[in-house]
């Protein structure tokens, strides 16, 4: 499987975030996407997930299942978490299991984040790095092979952020492919890096 | 067909717990109606004989004070960028909240108009025809007022402009509806003529509804 974009670019509110962008991404690696603010990480990733159109170039995801398009194959993980407040851990992981196409039973994945002692708290009561841990369980409870993670590290503690890079190395052993946004390192050695340049 | 259920339950359960706002439109509806007799006086016959609008006006306005932030919910907390990348139609998705939605907030203003009859005078048969036209008719206000949340979904403060961008939609809805109602109370036309039209509307309402919310979500997620 290998994931591969050629020649984008990218407007956003008039403003050319980036052009003649050329990447690719095989099964097993990462690649990390570095630049200073504003130059188009997020966006990058946001193009890839199928949320923003790009006005030129390819994208395409060979050696995947051809009946779905890349966003359906791929795990977006932005800024926001995607919870609702009323709802528990467990049911907010359970719907999005249930509506992405995986299982309901997510007990596997709220143990592998360290979430299970409070699986039946309302996801209201969560701090930033809960919130981001069981937006990360999402990964697990569905199996999808591209992984679109926009700063994965960020409000996560240093055990958390040990547990996800053994999860993505897990991801990344079993063939799975990870694009993501940093400013540093997400914890991977010696991943593929892609630098964006400034805002223009 | 899993995931829709999924959604269904999930919209319902977020719908009745707290903060999710079922009642609040048929809170809303009680007090319009129930503030109109104060304000005409206690003329019986004049109140029969607005009863009917009224109710339909009630509705109206609740079933679109509690429809902007269904949307705008999910685009804010990053929900509509994962259903967008969910192996499902985003107009099976968008039905599915729409009828979600009717459920918790369309109906309990069906099931509320008899009480409300009361207060304004109407027979219980004119209850009952206004309470079947607005049974017919409420599905059609939710989806075109869906309609108006998406186009604003990523508007901060979008509840009045879709109040402004609706209402002249659902125009057609308001003429049937009331002229039905009327038509079984004094007639001269039968029931079933402006009934039926209002059906059609409704089905149509239903059917565009559908295809634009999800044409105009489609655009909101850049």
């Amino acid at each position: 499987m290998r994931l591969s974009g050629s020649d984008l670019a990218c407007f956003r509110g008039g403003r050319q975030v980036f052009a003649g962008l050329s990447f690719t991404v095989e099964a097993g690696e990462a690649l990390v996407v570095l630049g200073p603010n504003g130059a188009g990480k997020s966006s990058l990733l946001r193009l890839v997930a199928g949320l923003t159109a790009h006005s030129a170039g390819t994208l395409s995801l060979a050696g995947g299942n051809d009946e779905l398009t890349i966003a359906e194959q791929a795990h977006y993980l932005g800024h926001l978490d995607a919870l609702k407040p009323s709802l528990s851990v467990t049911e907010n992981l359970a719907f999005w299991s249930r509506f992405l196409g995986g299982s309901e039973d997510c007990a596997a994945a709220l143990e592998a984040v360290g979430l299970a002692g409070i699986a039946r708290l309302p996801a209201a009561y969560l701090s930033a790095g809960q919130r981001r841990r069981l937006s990360v369980a999402r990964l697990i409870a569905i199996k999808r092979p591209l992984w679109l993670l926009d700063e994965p590290t960020t409000a996560l503690d240093a055990t958390a952020q040990a547990q996800l890079a053994g999860l993505m190395r897990d991801h990344l052993a079993g063939g799975g492919l990870i694009l993501a946004a940093a400013h540093g390192s997400i914890g991977l050695d010696a991943p593929k890096e892609l630098r964006l340049g400034g805002p223009r | 067909m899993t995931a829709l259920a999924a959604l269904f339950v999930r919209d319902l359960r977020l719908a009745i717990r707290v903060g999710g706002g079922a009642l609040i439109g048929v809170l809303f509806f009680l007090i319009v109606v129930t503030l109109v007799p104060f304000a005409i006086g206690p003329d019986l016959a004049l109140l029969a004989q607005v009863g009917p609008a009224i109710l339909w006006l009630g509705a109206l306005l609740a079933s679109l004070l509690t429809l902007d932030r269904l949307l705008a919910i999910d685009h804010e907390d990053g929900s509509l960028d994962l259903i967008l990348t969910a192996p499902i139609a985003l107009e099976a998705t968008v039905a599915v909240k729409a009828i979600a939605h009717w459920l918790t907030t369309g109906l309990p203003l069906v099931v509320a108009t008899p009480l409300l009859g009361l207060l304004l005078n109407l027979e219980p048969q004119a209850t009952g025809a206004v309470a079947l036209t607005l049974l017919v008719g409420t599905p059609a206000l939710t989806f075109l007022g869906l309609v108006g949340a998406a186009v604003t979904v990523a508007l901060r403060r979008g509840g009045l402009l879709v109040a402004v961008l609706v209402l002249p939609l659902t125009v057609p809805v308001l003429i049937f509806g009331v002229a039905a109602s009327n038509a079984a109370i004094v007639g001269p036309l039968r029931f079933g003529t402006p009934f039926t039209i209002l059906g059609g509307v409704a089905l149509m309402s239903i059917v565009v509804g559908t295809f634009a919310t999800a044409a105009a979500l489609r655009h909101a997620a850049d």
